[in-house]
């Protein structure tokens, strides 16, 4: 009994619990209260997953002999379990995501494979594909590497015990409802916010829980200056929070049923969510995988960052311009003009920073560059550096009223988004997952790089055809939208413009499932790293701490 | 720059100066919407949505019609001669949430209501490619199968109004009777009532099944009374003061 006297439950460990507990007794109440069957199902998961995290924490201190130590022969004792979790969901969300999308790439191009069921329809599939991506496979990179990156350059083990599983295990919970809500006809119906006011509320505790665990991490640092990854997962963290409160204000219309309304209403709600819709690919996709760009690229590379000025500067150009563009998803509506020309200016003017970016990651191979050659997990990351550069071109270019007008409403728009989060929230996901991988499981490298190098060519080649079909179909059908013919009428139907966009649909459908395989092909390869790989001696790297 | 080590040696410095410089472009841009006048035009005839147009509503967002149909004639020459007088700010005053969409996989809905028959959209919505060859879009048969639950409109009215649309005290209590005056006037009780409290509403058996009062009766009266309600006859665009 020797040993009881060096362990305790930690206040913190007593807060998560509580916290758990109060989710479970609500999840009670509602099953007990509501009327409604989705209701019941979600209150019956969120209990499920709140007396599993209960379970948790107390069998962790059961089978703890000590409290765990902030070093170890004086290194730091990284705690490395959440990031290995988030690192796996990620690629178990990933393939989810990009399958669906798959599914619903083919829906467009043979409308029979909506099936005419409600669980199946394109509306309900597109936003579990786009959530899927974004929050489930991006949140879950963005959460496993922002922790790992954070202890690393902070040198020193995360903040909390219990706290960091709570935000990874809690992020997923909300990824669960949301996703099984979505099929199950449950939306705010506001894009790329549709999860229902309980999963909302969810995520506000989580992502508080979240800002509090990183920033206690870097209280703890030993190093006297923050690393600059570190600035843009702090802006991606407090944005987000700011963004996500604001924009899903609402009314439920009972405490234990799913449906509420929004608390804004027309030209307002549209300019809030647009404000929000617009950041969420600039704060999430954008500054947070920016952060993964500044820790991942120079470390691979084995280049310092080319330049610490520029940084600076593209950092605070970056995130105070971001959050003007936002009206320029608003074109020639009824969102008055002065605001859409606010959020035109500031989209051109954004096109800086974001090269500013580009220029720093790409210049950071300076002195590297043969690299590219031999390491194709290098030449993934730059690849989306380059694909960085590219759409934040193409986004500044459509945001201009003139191009808008004929790129809204069409697939150019969808082949811009596909290009940023193909080419480069994705791939640079992978890069930073492959470099992962190994470090977290003590490998001394991956299973094959031969099979990176496939991943990356079939997925770049799945890409280029994706976004290249949708630049013609989209540019094709605006024009035919706006068509005259010699007697001053409309030239073509609405449905004849449809007609014309199945063979890029079937292309769009082809570079998909070309993606798809590469993520295949990428899994596997994680797999094999994981259960064949050699294992790093101990001597190299004395620093991992054990799995827990 | 070495005064930037005051952001990189402390954190809550740095903290606020990220809020400090995203919080300035959201006031400039959302503010202003809520206070100035000319934000939305002044018209006539827009009323809060009939109980069974909301529940018409719910059901357009629960299926994420949104995804590909917008409702926003922007104010170009094609659309307006496509689709109809461009849409004003005042037609989605009383939209939780708004539904302009982004995309038209299928085409723009703002001004849909009275162009097609009850009929046609039975149809349509039923097994899109029968009335229409080369769509691509889901069928929805379920929805002529689904019961409408009437009585759940009472909650949902007091939310709205809750949220800010002038539905009164007598609207909420009425709710779920003016779904069925709406859907089956024929044996409604209070129909005139139903008629005053929402003027210019449409009442009539929308899916042509008198059995029951189904989600489908829902979502064909809002589609029919969607862009109907303000009379462009009358509308003067050039007081249009949203500067546009």
């Amino acid at each position: 009994m020797a040993s009881t006297a060096k362990k305790s439950l930690t206040l913190e460990e007593v807060g998560i619990a509580g916290l758990t507990g109060l989710v479970a007794l609500y999840c009670l109440m509602a099953i007990a209260n509501t009327t409604d069957a989705v209701m019941t199902f979600h209150a019956g998961v969120g209990l499920v997953f709140a007396l599993a995290g209960i379970y948790a924490i107390f069998r962790g201190y059961a089978n703890r002999s000590e409290n765990p130590p902030q070093t170890v022969d004086g290194l730091p004792n990284y705690k490395l379990g959440p990031v290995k979790f988030a690192t796996f969901m990620s690629m178990f969300w990933g393939l989810a995501g990009f399958l669906v999308g798959l599914i619903i790439a083919l829906q467009l191009a043979f409308p029979a494979l909506n099936f005419d069921l409600p669980w199946t329809n394109f509306g309900r599939l597109r936003p579990l594909h786009t959530s899927a991506v974004i929050f489930a496979f991006g949140g879950n990179v963005l959460l496993a590497t922002s922790f790992y990156v954070v202890q690393r350059t902070c040198q020193a083990r995360i903040a909390g015990n219990a706290a960091p599983w709570f935000v990874v295990a809690g992020y997923n919970a909300f990824i669960v409802i949301a996703g099984t809500g979505y099929l199950l006809g449950v939306t705010q119906g506001k894009e790329y916010a549709e999860p229902e006011w309980y999963a909302d509320l969810w995520l506000t505790i989580v992502w508080v829980v979240y800002l509090l665990v990183f920033l206690a991490t870097l209280w703890k640092r030993k190093e006297p200056h923050i690393y600059v990854a570190n600035w843009f997962y702090l802006a991606f963290i407090l944005t987000i929070a700011m963004l996500h409160l604001v924009n899903n204000a609402t009314i439920p219309v009972s405490i234990f049923g799913t449906k509420s309304y929004i608390a804004w209403a027309g030209v307002q709600d549209a300019m809030t969510q647009w404000w929000y819709g617009h950041n969420a690919v600039g704060f999430f996709l954008t500054a947070g995988f920016l952060a993964i760009m500044y820790y991942f690229v120079p470390k691979r590379a084995e280049r310092p960052v080319y330049s610490y000025r520029l940084s600076i500067v593209h950092f605070w150009s970056l995130i105070f311009l971001y959050i003007w563009a936002g009206p320029h998803h608003l074109h020639y509506t009824a969102l008055p003009q002065w605001s859409q020309t606010l959020g035109m200016t500031f989209s051109i003017m954004l096109w800086m920073p974001s090269w500013g970016g580009m220029i720093n990651g790409l210049m950071t191979l300076s002195g590297a560059w043969d690299k590219l050659r031999t390491d194709p997990v290098l030449r993934m990351m730059v690849v989306s550096v380059a694909f960085y550069g590219m759409s934040t071109f193409e986004g500044p270019l459509m945001s201009v009223r003139a191009v808008n007008s004929l790129s809204h409403y069409t697939d150019w728009t969808i082949g811009h988004v596909h290009s940023g989060a193909l080419g480069w929230v994705a791939f640079v996901s992978f890069g930073a997952v492959y470099c992962l991988v190994p470090w977290l499981w003590n490998r001394k490298q991956l299973y094959s790089m031969k099979l990176v190098n496939w991943h990356f060519w079939v997925s770049t080649i799945g890409i280029v055809l994706y976004i290249s079909a949708m630049w013609v179909s989209g540019i094709m059908q605006g024009l035919m939208w706006r068509a005259y013919n010699s007697l001053g009428f409309l030239e073509y139907s609405f449905i004849e413009t449809v007609e014309a966009m199945h063979p890029f649909y079937v292309i769009r459908a082809l570079g998909g499932g070309l993606f798809v395989l590469g993520a295949v092909i990428m899994i596997y390869n994680l797999w094999m790293t994981v259960q064949r790989g050699e294992a790093e001696t101990a001597s190299a790297k004395p620093a991992m701490a054990p799995a827990e | 720059m070495n005064r930037h080590a005051i952001f990189e040696k402390n954190s809550i410095v740095l903290t606020v100066g990220i809020l400090v410089a995203v919080a300035i472009g959201g006031l400039v841009e959302l503010v202003p919407n809520f206070y100035l006048k000319s934000t939305i035009e002044k018209v006539d005839g827009m009323r809060p949505y009939t109980p069974l147009e909301l529940a018409g509503r719910d059901i357009y967002v629960r299926e994420g019609c949104y995804l590909c149909h917008s409702q926003m004639v922007r104010t170009l020459r094609d659309e307006v001669e496509r689709y109809g007088p461009y849409s004003l700010a005042a037609e989605s005053m009383y939209d939780h949430p708004f539904q302009w969409g982004s995309k038209r996989t299928g085409p723009d809905l703002a001004r849909v209501g009275g162009k097609y028959s009850d009929d046609w959209h039975v149809q349509h919505m039923n097994d899109p490619r029968s009335v229409s060859p080369a769509s691509i879009m889901p069928g929805y048969p379920f929805l002529a199968k689904a019961v409408l639950d009437a009585e759940s409109m009472t909650g949902h009215l007091k939310a709205n109004a809750i949220v800010g649309v002038p539905y009164t005290d007598e609207m909420v209590a009425a709710a779920a009777a003016d779904v069925m005056a709406q859907a089956n006037p024929d044996a409604a009780e209070d129909l005139d009532g139903f008629e005053a409290r929402y003027p210019n509403a449409v009442a009539r058996d929308f899916d042509g099944n008198p059995e029951a009062v189904t989600e489908l009766d829902a979502l064909i009266a809002y589609l029919q009374m969607l862009g109907t309600l303000v009379d462009f006859k009358l509308y003067d665009g050039k007081a249009d003061i949203n500067l546009r």
